[in-house]
């Protein structure tokens, strides 16, 4: 680990760019915290969920009285039942004037449009009484034909809402002509097919399922005068926000409280169907209402991620050098548009130039609805798809050109002399250095000597061939600038709020309004505000994720925290130490210009004369000798909007050996060199780093989502999910390089997606590079060893041999052919199979 | 993740279990380790009304010396199995199977009977106990029965045994000296094989003079690769002929194609996967 060996010339203070162990970790890890799903109330009533077994299908009937008879059962809601009241959930992203947005009820009421979808809902005294009495609710269905294949599904061959007439939702385009920020593409392309050179390829970002580790719960009580509502969420504000418009209840009525939140990945970035019923089930029965989820219905109901076919054009000239970039892209919905839905794909558009220098860029994108689960963020949320496809062609053009790929990316890179950089997306990237990052993480991996071996083991025709993947990534972080989101027609700002609390015992009281979920704030948000106010870690309380508390905010993802929320704490921060220099220079009389801020002291210049900031505290709780004028209060609120995105990149290195006999994948070697400006936490740095790295590293070879014909989830269990665990993965070699960020005051740049953005082509390039000279250019992800076997031996040359879809059957025959949920009937056709 | 309700019993003897087992009839379900049941009941993916705990039975467990087999009782956990020396002398393939059972959660809970009883073709246990001709030990209302290896596994998840029968024992005949290896394929640690292969040879003096070849997920139930043991018998243990021999690792199986992989690429992995066990048993 050397993670830390850039920093001490950078660190501006003591506290920022400590290794703190974090403060949250012994409630988290002795479990000594409040989840959603331990909260109990008196009188509390528990929800199951009916969900739909079919894609697709009319309801025709649904008889609830079995269910309504059954023991402990208090109701059954139906969406005939609630039709009226329930809405739609809302999609805070239209990314065109004409987005086809279908309405999205909580409680289907007619009509299923994925398998998963809920039919009804049994409120009970008990959980198990609940979840009972839904194997009593008795729906009929009749099937219709459902849109399963994205591209099939873009021709309108078979629609998802046959009311609305089509599939396609919206298209997006940006064109670098039309913007002004670069010239025609289609031009640079023609030109290219004239002695230059032309890539065209097409890849497939596969279908992911967020996963996190708490399955999504929530608790309403409306038995007070406000109506309380816990839920495992990322964006407790938002949420606040959109019931009360949605659901038309004050919004001065609802609290919103999101306690310890066990993970999301962009997964509980939502407003849930479960959240909407739950509210509504405690609203008509007056009782405190709980639903927490199954794992099953996690994977099978919360949103999914990814997704996309993207086809790219590359246009260089003959010596390698990049004129030009179309992308097209077709991006699966789901059955609905979901809260941020065809955003997604569309926060990718800015990035798919990436670190090089195109002249001319063209990014369309077409959303589509299907019959399938609705997708929306997933760690990265766009950038890593456009980092995956443009770190897939460089490498096609280094092949082309026949040069190694490091050298195809030095050639066209923008240096680092040329920050700050306006790209051909037309956005300006604050700082960077590509060819430092490169230059530490070829010496870390020993990259000169992994091509020697390559070379050797190619000649020898040895049975373990090694491949070396390169990923030289950016992405945009800190969402957002909310001047950019209003001109993107999101429907709110990216700004962040913080309070700064003297308390009179000189105790620090931090509210942030982004809701942490396991990334680390009390910890860093603490070293910030030490540093800041001069007073001790140990003495800062950060206090998030209740609206009653943190009344003010815009929540997490996007790498967003520190670099948005951070920043608004400093600027609250900041105000304390201008209300409290009034003070002192009233209590030390002497004039405000005379005084000088240091290690938590005000000092009179030239004088031992000084007074601590608890000192002031306490003197200002006190109010007994203030300046005429001034309040008794140093409590300070700041709300940050950032002026621009800022932009980590990084080196990521990978080397993998490709067993020919098998077509299994072993990582060798992962060297990944990110700079993200100042690291205030290099432990939470390290953490983030790991943690995005498997989980990308996942995506190039484990996880996929796959559906059977009749558009059931077949990997709806963690049997065929395969999420890796620390045995699947290796030791990362990570290092930084630091350029710091010239968009906010500590200079640092967001890193939560970092690893998992740079990650995925990094493999992928190093699979592909493995077995190249066996005739192959791609392999679809997930690169799963019977892809890699059909690759190199001659039966599927591009990697598309697709998922076969079933299921492993781990259960019994007469227990599968018992079941009468259809989510499983994948994997009872498939133990037919076997006879 | 609620199990519907069920009743349950933790009897003390064999005995009793099967007095349960006969009063709860088509509704009773035997638990071993609960490690395949209970996550089929928690998905309701089977209901039993009566559950039948073999925990408390102190007589199903622990392994034995019986002459010319060892006997594994059980309810004998598979982390007990793992590091029992009586198993590591005479039945090795054994131990390099039930090291490679799921993850040291279910090795610690899951039972060495429990598994096999489940018959789950993917199972890691099948295939050795096939291999090593093992014999099933099962008790029923009418005294014990024993059942070869080669008859107990009938289907996916369907054995020999009565509905109103226990597996209490496996007998497993002395393999002293024999060189074993399991050679398992998977993407994942903790997943079930795609592919497995038990094999356990006995060389004398560089050339094979017996073999024994298990196959894992080939299939509805474990199957022997009888094809490539007598191919393998007198030949030396080299690379090359073994290699030979393997190709017909796959003959007469019908493996299954599921998200893993299709049933043709499985057939591969067979033979390459002989291959590498049998000269890893053989110490080549």
């Amino acid at each position: 680990m050397t993670v830390t060996e850039d920093r001490a010339e950078t660190a501006p203070k003591a506290e920022v760019g400590q290794a703190r162990r974090r403060k949250e970790d012994q409630r988290l890890i002795t479990g000594r915290t409040k989840w959603t799903d331990n909260i109990q109330l008196p009188g509390m009533l528990h929800l199951a969920m009916v969900r739909s077994p079919f894609a697709h299908a009319r309801i025709t009937n649904i008889d609830v009285e079995a269910a309504k008879a059954s023991p402990n059962v208090v109701s059954v809601l139906t969406g005939a039942d609630v039709a009226d009241e329930q809405g739609g959930l809302p999609n805070a992203w239209p990314i065109t004037p004409d987005q086809v947005t279908p309405n999205h009820p909580s409680i289907a009421v007619d009509r299923v449009t994925f398998a998963g979808e809920i039919v009804a809902v049994v409120v009970a005294r008990s959980a198990a009484a609940a979840r009972d009495a839904v194997e009593l609710v008795d729906v009929d269905y009749e099937e219709l034909p459902a849109a399963l294949d994205l591209k099939e599904a873009a021709e309108d061959k078979v629609l998802a809402h046959p009311d609305l007439g089509t599939n396609k939702s919206a298209l997006w385009v940006f064109d670098s002509e039309t913007a002004g920020s670069g010239s025609g593409v289609d031009a640079a392309i023609e030109a290219a097919r004239d002695g230059g050179i032309v890539i065209e390829r097409e890849y497939r970002q596969q279908r992911l399922i967020p996963a996190f580790m708490e399955p999504r719960s929530c608790v309403v009580d409306p038995t007070g005068d406000q109506i309380v509502v816990w839920t495992a969420t990322q964006i407790p504000h938002i949420l606040r926000f959109l019931m009360a418009a949605v659901l038309g209840y004050p919004e001065s009525k609802i609290r919103v409280i999101a306690p310890d939140v066990g993970g999301g990945f962009g997964g509980k970035l939502q407003t849930t169907p479960e959240e909407w019923i739950t509210f509504m089930a405690a609203r008509r029965l007056g009782k405190p209402c709980k639903y927490t989820e199954s794992r099953s219905e996690s994977l099978i109901a919360a949103h999914h991620g990814r997704d996309q076919w993207q086809k790219l054009t590359l246009s260089a000239e003959k010596d390698g050098t990049v004129t030009g970039l179309k992308v097209e892209l077709l991006a699966d919905l789901g059955s609905y548009v979901a809260l941020m839905g065809g955003g997604v794909p569309v926060l990718g558009a800015f990035m798919y130039n990436s670190i090089y220098k195109f002249p001319a860029y063209q990014f369309n994108c077409q959303t589509v609805l299907t019959n399938k689960t609705w997708t929306d963020a997933y760690r990265g949320a766009g950038r890593p798809e456009a980092t995956f496809a443009i770190e897939r062609i460089m490498d096609e053009l280094a092949a082309e050109v026949g040069v190694d790929p490091m050298a195809i990316r030095e050639q066209n890179w923008i240096t680092h002399e040329e920050f700050p950089f306006t790209s051909v997306a037309g956005l300006e990237y604050d700082s960077g250095n590509y060819e430092a990052a490169t230059e530490k993480a070829k010496k870390m991996f020993g990259y000169d000597a992994l091509r020697a071996e390559q070379e050797q083991r190619r000649a020898s025709e040895d049975p373990v061939q090694l491949g070396i993947g390169i990923s030289t990534f950016t992405e945009m972080c800190g969402l957002a600038p909310s001047r950019i989101l209003g001109a993107l027609d999101y429907g709110a700002g990216g700004w962040e709020h913080a309070s700064v609390r003297m308390l009179p015992t000189g105790k620090v009281e931090v509210l942030t309004g982004s809701s942490a979920h396991g990334q680390g704030h009390e910890t860093a948000w603490s070293q910030i505000v030490a540093d800041r106010l001069g007073v001790p870690f140990e003495d800062v309380e950060v206090l998030h994720g209740d609206t009653q508390i943190a009344h003010k905010g815009m929540d997490t993802y996007g790498s967003r925290s520190l670099v948005v929320g951070g920043e608004a704490v400093i600027k609250a921060a900041d105000k304390v130490i201008e209300k409290a220099k009034v003070i002192a220079a009233h209590l030390l009389e002497a004039s405000v210009d005379d005084l000088e801020f240091s290690g938590g002291r005000f000092g009179v210049k030239g004088t031992d004369q000084g007074l601590a900031m608890a000192e002031i505290a306490l003197a200002t709780f006190a109010a007994h000798n203030l300046p005429d004028g001034v309040e008794a209060s140093l409590d300070s609120d700041a709300t940050f909007d950032p002026v621009s995105f800022s932009y980590p990149h990084g080196t990521h290195l990978c080397a993998v050996e490709i067993d020919t006999e098998t077509g299994a994948v072993a990582m060798r070697k992962y060297v990944a060199v990110d700079d993200i400006g100042t690291i205030v936490n290099p432990l939470i740095v390290e953490g983030q780093v790991h943690g995005g790295l498997v989980q990308g590293i996942a995506q190039a070879l484990w996880e996929e989502a796959v559906h059977d014909d009749a558009g059931t989830l077949v990997s709806a269990s963690f049997v065929d999910y395969l999420v890796p665990t620390a045995a699947d993965t290796i030791s990362f070699d990570t290092a930084h390089t630091t350029s710091p960020s010239t968009t906010n005051t500590l200079g640092t740049k967001g890193v939560g997606e970092a690893g998992c953005i740079a990650s995925t082509p990094a493999v992928v390039n190093a699979v592909v590079d493995a077995i190249r000279h066996f005739g192959v250019n791609d392999v679809q992800m997930p690169c799963t060893p019977a892809r890699v076997y059909k690759a190199i031996h001659q039966q599927d040359q591009g990697g598309e041999t697709p998922t076969p879809g079933g299921a492993a059957p781990h259960f019994d025959e007469a227990d599968v052919a018992d079941r009468s949920a259809g989510a499983t009937d994948g994997a009872a056709a498939q133990a037919g199979d076997h006879q | 993740m609620i199990a519907a309700q069920f009743d349950y019993v933790a009897p003390a003897t064999v005995e009793e279990a099967l007095a349960a087992l006969a009063e709860g009839g088509d509704e009773a379900k035997i638990m071993a380790g609960g490690q395949s049941l209970l996550p089929v009941m928690r998905m309701r993916l089977n209901a039993p009304e009566l559950v039948i705990d073999l925990g408390k039975i102190e007589a199903l467990r622990g392994v034995r010396d019986d002459g010319d087999a060892i006997v594994i009782g059980a309810m004998t956990p598979h982390s007990q199995v793992a590091t029992d020396p009586l198993v590591a002398e005479h039945a090795l393939l054994v131990r390099r199977a039930v090291v490679e059972v799921a993850d040291p959660q279910v090795r610690h809970r899951g039972t060495f009977g429990g598994a096999l009883a489940h018959a789950d073709p993917a199972g890691d246990l099948g295939a050795p106990a096939l291999a090593l001709n093992a014999q099933f030990v099962v008790a029923g209302a009418h005294g014990t029965r024993a059942v070869e290896a080669a008859d107990f596994f009938v289907d996916l998840f369907t054995t020999a045994m009565e509905d109103t029968e226990i597996l209490t024992e496996v007998r497993i005949p002395k393999h002293t000296g024999w060189g074993a290896h399991y050679e398992k394929f998977v993407r994942v640690a903790h997943q079930w094989p795609i592919v497995a292969v038990a094999a356990a040879v006995r060389v004398d003096g560089g050339t094979i003079a017996e073999a024994r070849v298990g196959l894992t997920n080939m299939g509805s139930t474990p199957l022997r690769a009888r094809a490539v043991e007598e191919a393998l018998v007198g030949k030396p243990a080299t690379d090359e002929a073994v290699r030979a021999a393997a190709t017909s690792a796959a003959d007469g199986t019908n493996p299954p194609s599921d998200l893993n992989g299709d049933a043709d690429y499985r057939r591969h992995l067979a033979t390459v996967l002989t291959r590498r066990a049998v000269l890893a048993a053989a110490g080549a």
